[in-house]
């Protein structure tokens, strides 16, 4: 080997001047190096955390889909007749208890992001539930259907971007979130601007401290703008009707819930 | 510094090619399971709670 290097470097000039020759070739390509790392991070930050984190979070809803139907095996009945026309109030919605750090509390659907979308709902908004698991739910605030807010958090770029398009929201958009006891229908009704250290948001009463809720609310955070985090773009929305688990999912998202949870 | 490492790369040239490639593949690996994470925590766009991110 030795022999070899000898035969290929070219004739040495005088020792000071190849050494200082070799150091500069190696800080060069040192620099070019760093170059290329930093394109490659920019290249994982906003394409590779995108493909792992869906990988991750259609996991976490297939295994969530699979405790879904583990009980419903033991009721089939209820579930497979049709629920009559008209009966579509089904009293105070059912409010789960909230599960441990990182458990899977439901599915969020938004048809406005597309008719494919479906998220994980996570409890706990620390960095390893929003950077692999989905939508994380801020603990300490309500559960879906609870009078109070159900608040949550999500990643508008790398990450699955879960909530990307989230300044497309129209008001009147339906919100649909399921969870093992049935499916929350919130109706979206309007965004704000907030600066990150604005926490009143995540009031029972969003942005009204000390009020006491009489309404069940969604809120949702996510950065703004699009590649930066300078501000928090909030979504705001209101429970308008709830189904149990027994009586099926919203027609409107039937489909939707039949592909993520493989039964409808 | 890199032709350093090609030439004392052992075998016959093809070898040191998948050599040098298998050395790639393991700098990239090595890469996306450690540094990037740890070089993500000193980018600010990927922050999206309100009040503290580690908070849980």
């Amino acid at each position: 080997m030795v022999l070899q290097e000898k035969a290929v470097r070219p004739a040495a000039p005088a020792p000071r001047r190849a050494f200082l020759r070799g150091t500069v070739q190696v800080v060069g390509e040192l620099l070019i190096t760093a170059g290329i790392i930093l394109l490659l991070f920019v290249a994982w930050q906003l394409w590779w955390t995108n493909v792992e984190s869906d990988a991750r979070q259609s996991q976490v809803i297939k295994e969530f889909a699979q405790d879904l139907a583990a009980p419903a095996t033991t009721e089939p009945a209820p579930v497979a007749s049709a629920p009559p026309a008209g009966a579509e109030d089904f009293g105070k919605p059912v409010v789960g208890t909230a599960p441990g750090h990182a458990g899977t509390i439901g599915i969020m659907y938004i048809p406005r992001f597309g008719p494919g979308y479906t998220r994980p709902i996570v409890q706990g908004t620390s960095q390893d539930v929003l950077d692999t698991l989905g939508l994380g739910h801020y603990s300490n605030t309500a559960m879906p259907g609870a009078v109070g807010n159900f608040a949550v958090a999500g990643h508008r770029q790398t990450h699955g971007a879960v909530l990307d398009n989230i300044h497309t929201l129209v008001p009147g958009d339906k919100i649909y979130v399921q969870t093992k006891d049935g499916f929350y229908v919130y109706v979206f009704r309007n965004n704000q601007i907030v600066l990150p250290s604005r926490t009143d948001v995540l009031e029972p009463v969003p942005t009204q401290p000390g009020v006491t809720p009489t309404e069940s609310y969604l809120t949702m955070t996510s950065c703004n703008p699009r590649f930066g985090a300078e501000e928090r773009i909030i979504a705001y929305a209101l429970l308008d009707s709830w189904r149990p688990a027994s009586a099926g999912p919203p027609a409107e998202i039937a489909a939707q819930v039949a592909a993520a949870t493989g039964r409808s | 510094m890199y032709a350093w490492i090609f030439r004392h790369l052992p075998g016959p040239l093809w070898l040191r090619i998948v050599f040098a490639l298998v050395l790639v593949a393991v700098a990239l690996v090595l890469m996306v399971q450690f540094l990037f994470p740890w070089m993500s925590h000193f980018t600010q766009f990927t922050d999206s709670t309100i009040g503290s991110a580690d908070k849980p």
